[in-house]
């Protein structure tokens, strides 16, 4: 019986070692992975497309950065500790030490300095979309070489979050004294790998950081990102194993090729993603400049029937408001289905609709709706949406167009109704909910709308400290811009990763846009 | 001769004129511009005063006609601009796919050249008999398979028997040969097919022409031998529309394989192609539109010099 135990308890410890061993990271390789769109310039802070991220993030830190694990916490990159003061007035970062540029220039609090001040007050020429997020903060100071302190003007409760955001690519004061556009065309960060190569329409590569400050980081020798545009030739070269992953995201039919072909070998992920299709309306054009209207049009689509079928042949699932379903900013379903639009009664609900096109004189109501000419997730999206308000009587013709004219057609107002989208790195409802803020304080918001009672609880939940009362005014800014019908997210997107199972380390979160610096990657052959 | 070639030289100039005129105006009726893209695209929220200066940074503010004026100075002291979309050099952005194109373009021609002249003298010769049908079912094949289809099919292909595919990134061939052959002899298979189909069809009716015709029977009254009669006298003249059509059909390769080079994810001028129009970066596309204008305009006249070398009774004078 002894004996039987004893075995029992050193095969038990052979085994979780084994398995231990089986996970330690493993030094070396070179990861060679699909970037399926190529960036137009290397500046993070600048640009707004996931193509410069998974181009950037390998050889940049940031301040701070989302824990993955314990997502949406964040944890230290550049800081090392830092404080908050009780008031959010103040926040204070000790900076790791010995940290180095790849040029050999040590790092220092005044880079992040030039960083942020960069970033609020962006030069001559400067592009700076984060310019608003930090309009907030009033001074950065920098007692000494490894402490920075940034001093709010007022508050904003999503700060540090902010602060961990992965556009915030930190650059050297050098570089930025000597051009502030440098971070465009010159890549000199403290990330984990050393930037190599970039041939245009083709790859980058980057090699690994000796001297990177989180020691025993990075687990490789070199990345090789390719950019595979094409979704046939990005699965193909997955299943040929000529990339060994593709990090932002594929359609569900895309999954189930590649697992049919590689059965044990992929490895795939799932996550509901930041990321929804929306619908907006010119309010300035007749006859979306009627409540009713639009209304109508809100009700008339049956998002829970649709995202059964959606989702199985394309990237829309998730039914919600302007949060992603399911994060703790969300609306819960019970009071989803209250708000127009969003109702599981769908032949009730068109009932009313059809009532209230009426009513506007509009029962024979026929308009464009506008898209973008992209196949995944726009095309399943704009078509159901013109099965969807054909259901009312209403006739819609659909407008696929290159990006470019779409874009100019819905900044100059030449639209009826269009689909546009929202894309988030995190679930902040100071991101979220900055798209429908009225149009001359959002130049984001495309259904050019002026509603100052949206615009009042946006500014009063920016500064509320209290999570609850916060996230009430956040339903209360849902409920009335549902109510209006400017803009309504029609579904949110899903995300699915797939990567071969030699490829460790790696870590899914809702957002393409975190989480791709590869500094804990490791390959398992 | 020579004063034919230098005319000819001299009336690209207006032609290349022409295109320029063309390119330019047509492009800006498009709404739109590559700074919207570049800004707003992905949901940046940028102002319309930041829009409105990378406007003026690259004079896109200012009107057609100084912008167009701009150009054109450019290209008199080969300044073909900058891409608005990259801010480098259009003719760096050209010259690194150029490479690859061309060699896909050049392996194709040999590849269509070398079995067509073969299968289309085979068709004609032995016409109305089995090799002549089985020509016609391989060359009919070419015509009326899309040579991205037939490319796709190339790449399913080795995945389902080699599981195996070729190298994903582009190496130069002075750098590794192997590598770079072992990637471009897909695509240039791809599209060889259907132009050996076109040049195939064209040698087997024009030989079929010439093999009628008095001069051949002369020859053959002669009592020369029916090789030479075919390689000498029929092969030599039935050759004159086939180059032509090998010279266009080249051409047509250097900007023209755009769903060919998505499938193969070869880094060429189609693929630039496509995605400088999806962003409505001006400078790029004016740059290789005028660049394949070029290419058609030289191809054509080395195609009409070669006329007086295959036929010496043709004689620009």
């Amino acid at each position: 019986m002894r004996l039987k135990l004893g075995l029992l308890i050193t095969a038990a410890l052979a085994w979780g070692l084994g398995s231990a061993q089986a996970q330690t990271p493993k030094k070396g390789g070179e990861l060679v992975y699909a970037i399926t769109a190529e960036t137009p310039n290397y500046d993070c802070a600048g640009s707004e497309t996931f193509a410069t991220l998974h181009f950037a993030s390998p050889f940049y830190s940031t301040l701070l950065q989302f824990d993955l694990s314990k997502f949406p916490a964040v944890k230290g990159d550049l800081a090392k500790s830092w404080t908050v003061a009780p008031d959010l007035m103040t926040y204070t970062f000790k900076l790791n030490e010995g940290v180095k540029f790849h040029d050999g220039t040590p790092f220092t609090s005044a880079d992040i300095k030039a960083t942020y001040d960069r970033m609020r007050n962006p030069p001559q020429g400067v592009i700076s979309p984060r310019k608003a997020t930090f309009a907030d903060i009033d001074t950065i100071d920098t007692p000494d070489a490894n402490t920075v302190i940034f001093k709010m003007k007022a508050v904003n409760a999503s700060m540090l979050e902010h602060f961990a955001s992965p556009w915030n690519c930190v650059y050297s004061a050098k570089d930025i004294a000597a051009d502030p556009n440098a971070p465009r065309t010159k890549i000199n960060g403290t990330g984990p790998f050393i930037f190599v190569e970039h041939v245009k329409g083709s790859h980058v590569s980057g090699k690994r950081n000796p001297d990177y400050f989180r020691k025993g980081l990075p687990y490789l020798d070199s990345f090789k990102g390719v950019f595979t545009l094409q979704a046939a030739a990005m699965l193909n070269a997955l299943q040929g194993g000529q990339v060994m992953a593709e990090f932002r995201g594929v359609s569900p039919a895309e999954r189930d090729r590649l697992k049919a072909a590689l059965g044990d070998k992929l490895r795939v992920e799932e996550s509901s993603w930041t990321l929804n299709l929306l619908v907006a309306f010119n309010t300035e054009k007749k006859p979306f400049d009627d409540v009713r209207v639009r209304k109508a049009l809100l009700m008339a689509i049956d998002r829970w029937g649709g995202s059964q079928g959606l989702s199985k042949i394309s990237t829309l699932r998730s039914v919600g408001g302007v949060i992603r379903p399911g994060s703790p900013s969300a609306t819960a379903e019970a009071d989803l289905v209250k708000l127009p639009g969003f109702s599981k009664d769908i032949k009730k609900s068109r009932e009313e609709a059809k009532k209230l096109l009426k009513e506007a004189g509009q029962e024979n109501l026929k308009f464009v709706l506008w898209n973008r000419n992209l196949a995944m997730p726009y095309t399943p999206g704009g078509v159901f949406l013109v099965d969807q308000w054909r259901q009312i009587g209403v006739e819609v013709e659909h407008k696929q167009s290159d990006t470019a004219p779409y874009l100019a057609a819905l900044n100059a107002g030449n639209y009826d109704v269009a689909i546009d989208f929202s894309n988030l790195f995190m679930d902040d409802s100071t991101l979220a909910l900055a798209k429908y803020l009225s149009r001359d304080r959002s130049p984001q918001n495309l259904s050019r709308s002026i509603d100052r009672e949206l615009d009042k609880l946006y500014d009063d939940h920016i500064r509320e400290r209290d999570p609850a009362k916060r996230k009430a005014l956040v339903q209360a800014f849902e409920k009335r811009l549902f109510e209006q019908g400017y803009q309504e997210p029609l579904l949110w997107w899903h995300r699915i990763v797939l990567t071969h199972k030699t490829v460790m380390g790696w870590k899914m979160s809702p957002s393409h846009n975190l989480g791709q610096d590869l500094a804990e990657v490791w390959l398992n052959q | 001769m020579l004063r034919y070639t230098i005319r000819r030289v001299l009336l690209t100039i207006p032609t290349l004129l022409g295109v320029a005129v063309l390119v330019f105006f047509m492009l800006r009726i498009v709404p739109g511009d590559v700074i919207e893209v570049k800004l707003r695209a992905d949901g940046g929220n940028v102002s319309q005063e930041v829009v409105d200066a990378e406007r003026k940074r690259f004079g896109l503010d200012k009107p057609l006609v100084n912008q167009f004026a701009d150009w054109m100075v450019g290209m008199a002291k080969l300044d073909f601009g900058t891409s608005m979309w990259t801010e480098r050099p259009v003719i760096e952005e050209i010259s690194l796919r150029l490479q690859l194109s061309l060699q896909v373009a050049i392996m194709a021609t040999l590849i269509a050249v070398f079995i067509a002249i073969p299968l289309g003298t085979t068709a004609a010769l032995f016409r109305d008999t089995w090799l002549d049908y089985a020509v016609r079912i391989i060359t009919i094949g070419g015509l009326s398979i899309p040579s991205f289809w037939f490319g796709m099919l190339i790449m399913l292909s080795l995945l389902a028997l080699f599981n195996w595919l070729p190298p994903i990134t582009f190496t130069p061939i002075y750098v590794d040969p192997i590598a770079n052959l072992t990637q471009l002899i897909w695509p240039a298979l791809a599209v060889g097919y259907r132009y050996c189909a076109v040049v195939a069809r064209m040698i087997r009716s024009s030989l079929l022409e010439v093999l009628n015709e008095d001069y051949i029977r002369t020859a053959r009254a002669k009592g020369v031998f029916e090789k030479l009669v075919v390689s000498r006298h029929a092969l030599r003249n039935a050759l004159l529309p086939a180059i032509t059509v090998i010279g266009l059909e080249f051409t047509f390769l250097i900007g023209g394989l755009v769903v060919t080079e998505q499938v193969f994810n070869l880094n060429g001028i189609g693929q630039l192609f496509v995605q400088s129009v999806s962003r409505n970066d001006f400078m790029l596309i004016q740059g290789m539109v005028m660049l394949i204008a070029a290419f058609y305009v030289f191809v054509n006249l080395a195609i009409d010099l070669l006329y007086a070398v295959f036929d010496p009774r043709i004689r620009y004078s």
